[in-house]
């Protein structure tokens, strides 16, 4: 597994705002795959990640002289993204989990579940992002572009329409969400926390 | 401090980013049930930090149809921009032409006056 690297376009962004399309063509081909993986984070399902990607980089194309430089071009798309995937959750579009309620319990009591007891990087990933895809969009967005992305509370709260105080209060939510569904309590605790 | 308030402001601060204060600090320093619950989320934490090292490869085509996305839109600005300057040539030719000829007219109304 090869992490992404996080590489200064700069050079090619300039070139790019100068009207070179040759440019703007090698920051898609250097970006796509982690764009494309940040969409289908956000949109749990590929077809709506292509949509959303595709529509990024169409945003980005138009949009280039306007970005200043001051963060990373990949940290620009991932804002983009972020936008673009907003929108089009907003739209209706088809999500799995919509129906989802925020305070709907996620928690997985069954012992063979239990990571701990299992003390598997491997599987605590993949039941993570199991738990990722059980999330309600509008929780899933802000806790995969806070700590996945690090994107400042801020700049999630612009891309997603809603106030710094709510993205706060929807990664609370998640994170808590996410622990109670990989580190569920046993009966006994449960019995001790009543 | 009781277990609940400190499990309530655990979400915030698993990252540093919140500010936990004294009191609540020193219940964690003290409570091992506080201090699993920390261990947890910071689990969690660590966990999505390595997620967002994870390549989930695009179906192929994904490329070629942003780049082909791009170049329309690449295309109607070039035909938008062409489109503009024949736009303003043509306006920069009328008031070229409108100006000739009033030129023109008054040329040849001096013309009559000193010919009278």
């Amino acid at each position: 597994m090869v992490p992404p690297k996080e590489t200064d376009h700069a050079e090619l962004v300039s070139a790019a705002q100068a009207g070179d399309n040759r440019a703007f063509e090698e920051l898609v081909r250097a970006t796509y795959t982690g764009v494309y993986a940040l969409a289908y984070r956000l949109t749990g399902n590929e077809e709506d990640a292509r949509d959303v990607v595709q529509e990024a980089y169409l945003r980005a194309y138009k949009g280039l002289k306007r970005f200043r430089g001051d963060a990373q071009f990949s940290t620009w798309m991932y804002r983009i993204t972020a936008n673009c995937a907003s929108t089009a959750m907003t739209k209706g579009k088809k999500h799995r989990h919509e129906e989802l309620e925020d305070e709907a319990p996620l928690a997985d009591s069954r012992p063979e579940n239990d990571p701990e007891a299992a003390g598997d990087a491997e599987l605590l990933r993949q039941r993570l992002n199991d738990a990722l895809e059980e999330l309600p969009p509008r929780l899933r967005a802000v806790v995969v572009l806070r700590d996945m992305y690090d994107l400042p509370h801020q700049a999630i709260a612009d891309e997603l329409g809603i106030s710094e105080a709510a993205a706060k209060v929807r990664l609370h939510r998640a994170r808590r969400r996410l622990r109670e569904r990989l580190f569920p309590k046993s009966e006994e605790e449960s019995a001790h926390a009543v | 401090m009781r277990c609940e308030d400190v499990s309530e402001a655990l979400p915030e601060i698993v990252d540093g980013a919140g500010t936990a204060d004294l009191t609540l600090r020193r219940h964690v320093d003290t409570c091992l049930r506080c201090q699993a619950e920390l261990a947890q989320y910071r689990k969690v934490l660590r966990t999505m930090h390595q997620l967002r090292t994870e390549v989930l490869e695009p179906a192929p085509g994904l490329l070629a149809d942003i780049l082909a996305k791009v170049e329309e839109a690449g295309e109607r600005r070039a035909l938008k921009s062409l489109l503009t300057k024949r736009r303003v040539a043509y306006a920069g030719a009328i008031a070229a032409t409108a100006a000739a000829g009033a030129a023109g007219a008054v040329i040849f109304g001096r013309r009559r006056l000193r010919a009278a």
